[in-house]
């Protein structure tokens, strides 16, 4: 109570003077070697600082920037006041995981560049903060299983186990439903386990929410790939669902279809990071699944992706692990926050420079990249600066292993095998944004197969529109069949 | 899990296993395969579904022991367990009347071969098949081969059991003796199935290979598995495994199997020396 009374106490011009507390962080020269966590995460003492500096506003700009519109300033004051359990459970009214997004969320473009202690100084570390609150519930154990509504008697079902159907799934069994999610993998947590490394996102983290919406009465199913074991029809015919969410994200990986791309050595950053991620190959011999363990590493690609994929390479044992972009640092899709620990780590930077061939030896082992230097044009429909080639200006950068992260297109297997399903001209499902239904009645969709590769927390708001429209479809074809 | 229910020792290093998976047993068609991990550090291994048993549930897996993961399936036995079976992976084999099918198979390809040739059969086909290993011992499912085709030929690269040669010799020679085949379905090693379009080329005989790159998803996911046929990409696991013969870039194949030969030959001896195998 002291704590409250000194912060709430506190005018807020004192409170905008404190500054925005720094994350303690494994030292880059070790880090660059292990696979454990970088940031630390915040002790209490550093999460009650932190929540200070928020001005608990009465119209908070910060939730605007939120996708699922987190109670920001009453989770923060929560902790203020140290209550972090009270506080986790706040987050989790409205984000079924706050541990995962504190972590991996691009704050600095959504809750926290719209806060208004950011326009005098920092803003307030959001994120950090939300981290802190679910990981100290987790740490003590005390989850809470929310009230769930009656069963109601519907079957939902859905089709990939990434953070879109996992929150489509926790928000209708709280309503009621029987949900089972299935997933083609082996384990469950989609893009969160296959691709974001545990340096940066602890697969514990990611198998404890999962546990948690098991307890909650979610039935998994793993090794069950929708499209080949049963298709949507089936599910519904023949399996007896009543309503089915695809969530199955954009998990096919792009090419720049040039010439010796299917050298061997030569990954999508797909590939390189779940046989590192899921398969865990960094363990080879000791676990099955091999890697090449290679000495200088390209990387192609500027997002987060790039940066998971370069840093991944340093942590194999590279001598040199370079990323080569094709505009400049200004233009780079990645976080700030990757970027910044990829460089501290060791990651060299090739800016506006594209690879036009491979070279490979006798045996097919790619050896070289030849590549062009590019200069900035006009804006394209992106808006970023078009990068144009320099006739002329080619070379070549000696390499041993290369990973392609350019990124994602929709996974054909769904619309092969869904007739009637109605797709946009990339191949993604047309799905309604305020509710997520599709051309199928019963049928809804979100996430990255609708988006396109997008954010963790755009997955999860998608479902979360599904799930509400998906209750009502429920139980209005109750009402409907009762009449 | 996955129960093993029955096993059987075809040659020293060819096993054939029934395994509990009763809605993959039910879905498959000829052509898909399945993804299978034995444990938790298990690397992710492709198989073909040579045969599967709806009515008791499960699905045939024939496969050779060739390195450290199929060596170890190999040491299981009726009542052990396998933690992962995904499938049925793959797009099915193109059926139709075609006419005369020949179908192909080589070593360890017989196996994939098998459930096609029954599937040529029953969509009305006239089934001519040549089978081929490098000696009698190799030889495998020759009598379930021979029920399911309208005939069978028989090749051993040594000459100790039937014909001496290889099954291109065999398919040349029924050429010439008059058989117009109007299409050909060849499996087995990449060089086999590389010696048979060059020659179905020459004869304009449509060929329908099954690739085997590496693979590690089966889902599309990863393109581990790519492979570059009529000069375009393609994923095994999603577009394929089938393709057609003559559009295929098997250079290019072959190397990218040989990508980890050198973790494959550490793997091995690893395990060859703790096991005691
Ligand atoms: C390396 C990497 C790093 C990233 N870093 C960040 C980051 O820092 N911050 C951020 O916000 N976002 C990040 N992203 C993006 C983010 O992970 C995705 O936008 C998000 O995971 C999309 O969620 P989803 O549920 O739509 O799909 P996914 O997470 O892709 O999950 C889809 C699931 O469906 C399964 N599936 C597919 N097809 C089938 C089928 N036919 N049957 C059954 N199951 C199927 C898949 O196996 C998968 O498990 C990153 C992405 C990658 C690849
Ligand atoms: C779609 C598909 C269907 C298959 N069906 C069958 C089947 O029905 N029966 C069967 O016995 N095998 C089949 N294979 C091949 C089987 O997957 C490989 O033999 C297996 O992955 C080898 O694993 P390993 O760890 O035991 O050997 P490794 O140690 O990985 O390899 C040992 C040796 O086998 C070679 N090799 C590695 N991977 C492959 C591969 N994918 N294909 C061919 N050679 C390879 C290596 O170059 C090396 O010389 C199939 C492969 C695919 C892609
Ligand atoms: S969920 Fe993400 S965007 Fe929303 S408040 Fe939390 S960190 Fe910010
Ligand atoms: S905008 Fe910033 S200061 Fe205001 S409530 Fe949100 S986090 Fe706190
Ligand atoms: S095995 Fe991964 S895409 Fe085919």
């Amino acid at each position: 109570m002291d704590e409250k009374k000194k912060s709430k106490g506190l005018p807020k011009k004192e409170r905008m003077k404190i500054p925005r507390t720094p994350m303690p962080e494994q030292d880059p020269k070790e880090r660059s070697r292990n696979f454990s966590e970088v940031p630390l995460g915040y002790t209490p003492e550093m999460a009650i600082k932190e929540a200070t500096r928020c001005l608990e506003c009465k119209k908070p700009k910060c939730i605007i920037g939120c996708p699922v519109e987190v109670k920001i300033p009453e989770f923060i004051g929560l902790i203020a006041e140290g209550k972090f359990i009270e506080a986790a459970w706040t987050l989790k009214e409205t984000n079924a995981l706050p541990a995962v997004c504190g972590r991996v969320c691009p704050q600095e473009t959504q809750c926290e560049i719209t806060c208004v202690t950011g326009k005098k100084s920092k803003p307030v570390a959001i994120g950090r903060l939300e981290r802190f609150a679910a990981d100290y519930e987790r740490a003590q154990g005390k989850m809470q299983i929310p009230e769930i509504a009656p069963p109601t008697g519907k079957r939902v079902a859905m089709v990939g186990c990434g953070p879109a159907g996992l929150t489509c799934a926790g928000d209708l069994i709280k309503l009621g439903h029987e949900v089972h999610i299935f997933e083609a993998l082996h384990a469950p947590g989609g893009v969160l386990v296959y691709g974001i490394p545990e340096f940066r996102l602890p697969k514990a983290i990611v198998n404890a929410e999962v546990d948690y919406l098991i307890a909650c009465g979610m039935k998994l199913h793993l090794n069950t790939i929708i499209g080949k074991m049963y298709t949507v029809h089936e599910l519904m015919e023949e399996e007896n669902f009543d309503a089915i969410f695809i969530g199955t994200g954009a998990g096919a990986p792009a090419f720049m279809r040039i010439p010796g791309e299917n050298f061997a050595n030569i990954y999508s950053a797909n590939e390189w990071l779940t046989r590192i991620n899921l398969m865990r190959a960094y363990e080879f011999p000791a676990c099955d699944t091999p890697i090449h363990r290679g000495k200088i590493i390209c990387t192609i690609g500027g997002g987060n992706v790039a940066m998971d994929s370069a840093r991944t390479a340093l942590r194999l044992g590279a001598e040199h692990s370079i990323v080569v972009y094709r505009r400049t640092r200004k233009e780079m899709p990645a976080r700030d926050e990757e970027i910044h620990h990829a460089k501290e780590e060791g990651v060299e930077f090739h800016f506006l420079t594209a690879p036009l061939e491979y070279s490979a030896d006798d045996e097919g082992k790619v050896t070289e990249m030849r590549c062009i230097r590019m200069e900035l044009g006009e804006p394209d429909a992106s808006g970023r600066r078009r990068p144009l080639p320099i006739e002329g200006s080619e070379f070549t950068i000696e390499c041993d292993t290369v990973v392609v992260a350019i990124g994602n297109l929709a996974n054909p297997i769904v619309p092969d095998t869904t007739p009637g399903l109605k797709l946009n001209k990339w191949g993604n499902i047309d799905a309604d944004r305020e509710t997520g239904a599709t051309s199928i009645p019963g049928v809804y969709a979100g996430g990255d197969i609708v988006t396109g590769a997008a954010t963790v927390i755009e997955a999860m708001g998608a479902g979360k529109v599904a799930a509400r429209a998906m209750h009502e479809y429920l139980t209005k074809s109750e009402t409907a069949a009762t009449t | 899990m996955h129960e093993i229910t029955y096993r059987e020792v075809i040659t020293p290093d060819v096993f054939l296993l029934k395994i509990k998976a009763p809605v993959i047993a039910r879905k498959r068609k000829a052509g898909q395969f399945v993804i299978y991990r034995l444990h938790e550090k298990s690397e992710r291994i492709p198989l073909t579904l040579a045969d599967a048993d709806p009515d008791e549930g499960t699905i045939t897996l024939l496969f050779q022991a060739v390195g450290k993961s199929t060596m170890e399936l190999g040491t299981k036995k009726a009542g052990d367990q396998i933690l992962d079976v995904v499938g049925p992976l793959g797009k099915p084999t193109h059926l139709e009347n075609f006419g005369t099918v020949v179908c192909i198979g080589g070593g360890i390809g017989v196996a994939p071969l098998y459930p096609i040739v029954q599937a040529m059969k029953d969509a009305g086909n006239n089934v001519v098949t040549i089978i081929g290993a490098r000696t009698k011992d190799l030889l495998i499912l020759e009598d379930m081969v021979k029920a399911a085709s309208s005939e069978l030929h028989i090749c051993t690269d040594d000459g100790s059991y039937c014909e001496k040669g290889f099954v291109t010799d065999r398919l040349k020679h029924l050429v010439e003796q008059g058989v117009k085949p109007d299409l050909c379905v060849a499996i087995g090693p990449v060089v086999m199935m590389r010696a048979v379009c060059n020659m179905t080329r020459e004869f304009n005989i449509p060929t329908v290979v099954s690739l085997n790159p590496i693979m590690v998803d089966g889902t599309g996911m990863c393109g581990a598995c790519r492979v570059t046929v009529g000069g375009k990409t393609k994923f095994a696991c999603v577009d394929g495994p089938e393709f057609d013969g003559h559009q295929v870039d098997f250079d290019e194949l072959i190397k990218r199997q040989a990508a980890y030969l050198a973790e494959e030959k550490t793997a091995r001896e690893k395990w060859t020396c703790e096991s005691g195998q």
